[in-house]
């Protein structure tokens, strides 16, 4: 079985509308009609946002959480904002029916296996959000999908209700308990493992976890895919600001663009240690 | 609206500022139909005599109407740049101007042996600020392009990009169109420094009111030479305010950062500017 890198899309800018708004948990939920982004659109792509303030140069990513047809609008992009920082808390504040400068979809999204394996996503807090879009993907491949998700509190939890009906079992984790387990990512990933016999693990989430996750896949033999953040302060491939420390298919150590090069990569040619 | 610079006809009088466009490739998105033929000319990030892997993270910072950027030069070295990067944009249809940087006198002298034997380039644009003694130096600027012009072939012309201090612009350009420099580039981002004290460059439309007195101090002082403005451009506006005081063209890099479709669309305004 083989598992490479997702190929990339081509990206358009728009100028796109704020469709529909709404608290969920502690995130907000945003629709937006960005044409050219959904048609383009796959599972670990993200889109970049300006802020509207355009005396913030440097772009914000989001995960393209959903895509959606609307009616009347065609699709649309459905992204999971956390209202914390000057972007984010902008974005969570803007009424339906904002403009919003919208770039996507971008970046090399996750790779699908070729085979119908089982697979294991594993997600916290917002990022999780690609994770859903993937789950419907590989179900439509005829893959067993599990699903670890992951969050501090409740309210910092992407609701699983929805992917129960593409996964076969999901585990809930919080750092607080207050809703399934109480714990960690780390803590879990073992016994996941092990239990969904898993050939392919995709994860999303702080560096912490992606780390945690690509270990354990690589100690039990299977394929990771990492999506990771780090700041892209253009998201586009230009400005070389999104340094990820990786080691070529060579053996060799490089420097990757998050944004482009990125942000999916393979577990297991992340330089986790060396990155900050 | 063509122009002429140093001798070539360049299809506009917008050029992509280095370290602003990526390789070329990821701008292309963003460019329409045209491609990079649209503007009027591509400069490559600064490209060095070995490999650079770029500096730690964070690279760029953001600042009000500002980016902080300490890149560290990521590039492939001459060697890859020229097997793996300058075929593909001398097909583009666009003039490329490769900028060099070096450590010392002697690097750049190396740097435009080897690009003066490369088929495919229109410039060489000099960043003489990566001399890692007396950068700020008049006189250094002055040898780098003695050296520069003394191993290139006749006929490939040389810009020179200059910071646009304003205590000693005019005196630095004397020197390098003294030793020979086809045409100058004020416009370098200003000497600044991150939040953590490492030294970097301020870009963005913080730096336009400072790198225009510079422009038009350099062309009143220099009616015949031919100059290039740049620092802070994201408008057609403000695209005109420098070359109506006297450049003959215009860089434009951190707004494409903040909106990669700014090439484009300064590019065919200021086209229409002319057929008026
Ligand atoms: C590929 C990718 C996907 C993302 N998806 C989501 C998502 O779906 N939902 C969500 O809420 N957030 C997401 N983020 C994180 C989000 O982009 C940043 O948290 C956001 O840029 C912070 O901006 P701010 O203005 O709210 O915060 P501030 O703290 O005000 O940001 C200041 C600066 O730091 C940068 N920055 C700070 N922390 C981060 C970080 N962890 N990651 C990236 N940039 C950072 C910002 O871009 C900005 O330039 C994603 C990040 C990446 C790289
Ligand atoms: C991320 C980034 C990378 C840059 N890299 C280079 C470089 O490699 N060589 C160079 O001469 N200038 C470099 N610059 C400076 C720009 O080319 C430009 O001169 C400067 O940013 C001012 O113009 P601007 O405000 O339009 O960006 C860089 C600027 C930025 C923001
Ligand atoms: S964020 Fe600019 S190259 Fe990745």
């Amino acid at each position: 079985m083989t598992v490479t890198t997702g190929e990339r899309a081509g990206a358009v800018h728009a100028s796109g509308e704020l469709l529909d708004t709404k608290r969920i948990g502690a995130f907000r939920h945003l629709t937006v009609v960005a044409p050219g982004v959904p048609e383009r659109f796959r599972p670990g792509n993200f889109v970049a946002v300006s802020v509207g303030d355009s005396s913030f140069l440097a772009r914000r990513s989001y995960w393209v959480h959903r895509v959606r047809p609307v009616g009347g609008y065609g699709a649309t992009v459905q992204l999971v904002v956390d209202p914390n920082g000057v972007g984010g808390a902008w974005l969570a504040s803007l009424p339906a029916g904002s403009r919003i400068e919208v770039t996507g979809p971008l970046g090399r999204p996750f790779a699908l296996p070729k085979e119908p394996v089982s697979c294991l996503l594993v997600g916290e807090g917002y990022s999780a959000a690609p994770l859903f879009p993937l789950a419907e993907r590989l179900r439509e491949r005829g893959c067993a999908v599990t699903m670890v998700v992951a969050g501090a509190d409740e309210a910092h939890l992407l609701s699983s209700l929805e992917a129960r009906r593409s996964v076969r079992a999901v585990t809930v984790v919080t750092a607080d308990g207050s809703v399934g387990q109480k714990g960690r990512v780390a803590g879990v990933i073992e016994e996941a493992l092990a239990r969904s016999q898993a050939e392919v693990v995709y994860a999303a989430g702080p560096h912490d976890t992606l780390h945690a996750v690509a270990a354990a896949a690589e100690a039990h033999g299977a394929w990771s895919q990492t999506a990771v953040e780090v700041p892209q302060p253009c998201a586009t491939g230009l400005c070389h600001g999104c340094p990820v420390p990786v080691v070529g298919e060579d053996g060799v150590a490089r420097v990757a663009r998050a944004c482009s090069d990125g942000p999916v990569l393979r577990g297991d040619r992340v330089r986790w240690g060396d990155l900050g | 609206m063509t122009v002429e610079l140093a001798g070539l006809t360049l299809a506009s009088p917008l050029l992509v500022a280095s370290g602003c466009g990526g390789t070329g490739r990821e701008l292309v998105p963003y460019l329409g139909e045209q491609g990079l033929a649209a503007l009027g000319g591509f400069v490559t990030r600064s490209i060095t005599l070995d490999a650079r892997a770029g500096g730690p993270a964070p690279r760029l910072v953001e600042t009000p109407s500002g980016l902080l950027h300490a890149t560290g030069l990521p590039n492939p070295g001459i060697d890859l740049f020229l097997a793996t990067e300058l075929p593909w944009l001398a097909r583009q249809d666009t003039r490329v101007v490769v900028s060099v940087a070096g450590r010392t006198i002697g690097e750049y002298a190396e740097l435009a042996r080897r690009l003066g034997r490369s088929p495919g380039l229109a410039a060489i644009e000099v960043n003489v600020d990566a001399l890692e003694t007396g950068s700020g130096e008049p006189f250094q600027a002055g040898s780098v392009v003695a050296a520069v012009k003394r191993d290139l072939p006749r006929g490939l012309p040389v810009l020179v990009k200059i910071r646009p201090d304003l205590v000693r612009v005019v005196e630095t350009v004397r020197v390098v169109l003294e030793a020979g420099a086809d045409a100058v580039v004020v416009g370098t981002a200003q000497p600044a420094a991150l939040p953590d004290g490492r030294p970097a460059g301020l870009s963005g439309p913080a730096v336009r009111p400072l790198a225009l007195r510079c422009v038009t101090e350099v062309c009143a002082a220099f009616p015949d030479a031919q100059v290039v403005g740049g620092g802070g451009i994201a408008t057609a506006a403000d695209a005109r305010s420098f070359l109506a005081a006297g450049a003959v063209a215009v860089q434009v890099g951190a707004a494409l950062l903040h909106d990669p479709t700014t090439a484009a669309r300064l590019a065919a305004d200021l086209t229409q500017e002319t057929v008026r």
